[in-house]
């Protein structure tokens, strides 16, 4: 398990967007040979999705030969509701990219029987050759995905109750009407992420410090499903200097240690080895 | 058409690089178009997995639904208002010409005119009276070896209400202004073919103009006694009462308003000027009496000459999401200075003035829409999308159109104008088709 500290919100997205375009170009990814990208939704990715766009843009990497699989999506609401993960996903990156619509999967949360659309999603990830990058997110309390504390870590692509928790936190995305909030999501299993060959989280902000010292300084906790990732032999967390609020000194300065923050950034620069 | 779960075969253009006038604001978006309908991109990739077969780089520029201009008396010599052997001809030419203006569907405008222009009228009206009886005669007799068709002096039949495309701006129907409008206020209008209502009120109005199957707006003066029934009976049928060319006071505007009138003929033109105690028409745009959901248009020149800038700007702060661009242009719109025809009077063009010939009398403008979009941002100071909608949501909403015109909302006709910085037309697109370019 790799920790990676930088500076701030900025930064860390920036490294976590260059560590994705290293991967994909390294991968040198064509028609027969697809390179396989779990994604998340959320306010902490926002700013790794900008960079990848910038990327696009500027013509450094594309996403035309990319297969993403979303995390997860909600139940019961309609695919254009500004808050489904299907409109995350359009306004905040599909539309920006060269990616092939029939390459980019996200759970349909309205389809007629749920449990065989997880099913069906698992069914494509095999099919796909299994996840090469999964990128993820945490929640305050530790959920990876809508994994939510108390969840099985070998759980698969299923049907998940909200937590109370999230629920409350969601209203505020739904004019403040609980009725309104999604109580459900179908969501891809800790199991799911950690059959993927490289797992990076991203953790940012004060408010996800608790989580973070759960994450890496205790031990391996359902009620924390993303500590799970300590026992994922490639495991990658991208934090910034706030995040690491609960950690100790010892733990920061370890994984800090060299090279200095500065270089991290600069070692992920084109054109790097394996490059086009 | 490259998806595998189409519901069209009809090619898919993105336009990139590109500010899009949507939901009131300029945005940094793609615009998408299949099969003539402005098109959204997420169902399209959600649902259909599909994607544009073309792209088209905008260079950054701007892209506003169509104009739509709904005072237009004429232009490039052509008068909507007068007979001619190639009527349709000028009318198609009109339209076409419109195209570099940014316009992309309007309504024909007839001012006040004698009654065989509305209609093949009975034979006591007219002096073409004559004129019939020799024609057949001529063919009882067979002067002549073919049969004749009296020639097409009526022309408000002959306007057909039609789509737009490569040929010219669409039509959405005409504008009849006048003749049931004030003496006192007819402008440029002739005054010997103004009328008033009888008690048959709308009987004497389908009496003049025949019918009113392609007639859009009509423009009348809401002080005529009998008014009442005919405005109440146009709004029934659709038809836009617009209240112009009058002397009434705030309180029969007022009640216009409440018997279905929603547009007033270009503001503070032809009508009493503002006053205090007694506003007239132009009190409309404050009126607490009008329902909110009774939303007042009003069309204004924003030529510089027909409104003052600082009227326009008070007008504008008073009720700006009523504030429709309208161009009254005439005939000689688009023509070298000089004297020209308007209806039945002679006009004379000096500069950006058109004047009836030998008086100070104002007769219509010959400004462009996209003159008068630049005029109106530049003296009003409002926004650029404020300027844009006024010659396009608003006179769509004005018409009760905005399912098809004046957005670029998903599923509306894409008839939209590519501007640049200074609001110069570049390319006019109608039906997803570029129509023009500069």
């Amino acid at each position: 398990m790799k920790l990676i500290v930088l500076q701030d919100y900025d930064e860390a997205s920036e490294w976590a967007a260059k560590f994705i375009r290293r991967r994909i170009i390294q991968f040198n990814p064509g028609p027969e040979r697809l390179f396989t990208l779990g994604l998340p939704t959320g306010g902490t990715p926002l700013g790794c999705y900008k960079k990848l766009i910038e990327y696009y843009k500027s013509g450094e990497l594309s996403f035309k030969y990319v297969k993403t699989f979303n995390m997860d999506e909600y139940v019961g609401i309609p695919r254009n509701h500004p808050e489904s993960y299907h409109s995350f996903m359009w306004t905040n990156f599909f539309r920006h990219v060269d990616i092939r619509a029939e390459n980019a999967h996200i759970l349909d949360g309205n389809a007629p029987d749920l449990q065989a659309e997880c099913q069906a999603f698992e069914d494509k990830i095999r099919a796909a050759g299994g996840i090469e990058l999964f990128v993820g997110g945490i929640g305050p309390d530790g959920h990876i995905a809508f994994n939510e504390p108390g969840s099985s870590l070998v759980s698969r692509t299923r049907v998940k109750t909200l937590a109370m928790d999230t629920i409350l936190a969601n209203a505020r995305f739904f004019d403040g009407d609980l009725s309104k909030v999604p109580t459900m999501a179908l969501t891809v299993g800790v199991g799911t992420v950690m059959d993927a060959r490289e797992v990076l989280v991203l953790i940012t902000g004060a408010h996800k410090a608790f989580a973070l010292y759960k994450a890496i300084e205790e031990g391996v906790n359902h009620m924390w499903t993303v500590s799970a990732f300590q026992q994922h032999p490639q495991a990658v967390f991208v934090c910034d200097d706030d995040a690491t609020l609960e950690l100790r000194v010892k733990t920061v300065k370890y994984f800090k240690g060299e090279p200095e923050r500065s270089d991290r950034l600069k070692s992920l620069e084109l054109p790097f080895e394996g490059a086009q | 058409m490259p998806s595998n779960k189409s519901v069209s075969d009809e090619p898919i253009t993105q336009f990139i690089n590109c500010r899009i006038l949507r939901h009131h604001k300029l945005q940094r978006e793609d615009l998408w178009v299949r099969g003539g309908k402005i098109l959204d991109p997420e169902k399209l990739f959600f649902d259909e997995e599909g994607f544009a077969d073309y792209r088209i780089d905008c260079e950054n520029r701007i892209i506003a639904p169509g104009f739509i201009d709904v005072q237009i008396n004429g232009g490039y010599g052509i008068d909507f208002s007068q007979a001619s052997d190639d009527y349709s001809l000028g009318i198609a030419m009109v339209a076409k010409k419109l195209l570099q203006h940014g316009v992309t569907s309007f309504c024909p405008t007839i001012v006040t005119s004698p009654p065989a222009i509305y209609q093949q009228v009975p034979m006591h009206y007219s002096h073409i009276h004559t004129w019939f009886i020799v024609m057949s005669w001529a063919s009882v007799l067979r002067i002549f070896p073919f049969s004749f068709s009296p020639p097409l002096s009526f022309v408000l039949p002959q306007i057909r209400v039609q789509n737009g495309g490569p040929d010219g701006a669409g039509i959405l129907g005409v504008h009849l202004e006048g003749p049931f409008i004030s003496k006192e206020k007819k402008g440029a209008h002739p005054p010997q073919f103004i009328r008033s209502f009888n008690i048959g009120a709308i009987a004497d109005l389908l009496e003049i103009y025949g019918q009113l199957d392609n007639v859009t707006m009509v423009t009348l003066a809401p002080e005529l006694p009998n008014s009442g029934p005919v405005i109440q009976e146009l709004a029934r049928r659709g038809i836009i009462v617009s209240l112009g060319h009058s002397v009434a006071n705030l309180s029969q505007a007022e009640a216009a308003v409440l018997q279905g009138s929603t547009f007033i003929t270009h503001l503070f033109n032809a009508m009493l000027p503002f006053h205090h105690r007694d506003p007239g028409i132009v009190g409309l745009l404050t009126s607490e009496k009008v329902p909110a959901q009774n939303r007042i248009f009003y069309g204004m020149i924003a030529d510089g000459i027909h409104t003052h800038p600082a009227a326009l700007r008070i007008a504008h702060r008073a009720h700006p999401k009523g504030l429709v661009l309208v161009t009254d242009a005439v005939p000689a719109m688009g023509l070298p200075a000089g004297c020209h025809s308007l209806g039945q009077q002679e006009i004379h063009i000096d500069g950006l003035h058109a004047y009836v010939a030998g008086t100070t009398t104002l007769s219509g403008s010959i400004a462009t829409m996209d003159m008068c979009v630049r005029h109106f941002r530049d003296a009003s100071g409002c926004s650029e999308e404020a300027a844009l909608e006024a010659a396009s949501l608003h006179p769509a909403e004005l018409l009760n159109l905005t399912h098809c015109k004046g957005t670029l909302d998903y599923g509306s006709d894409a008839d939209f104008v590519v501007l640049d910085e200074s609001f110069t037309v570049r390319e006019t697109y109608i039906a997803g088709q570029q129509v023009w370019k500069k």
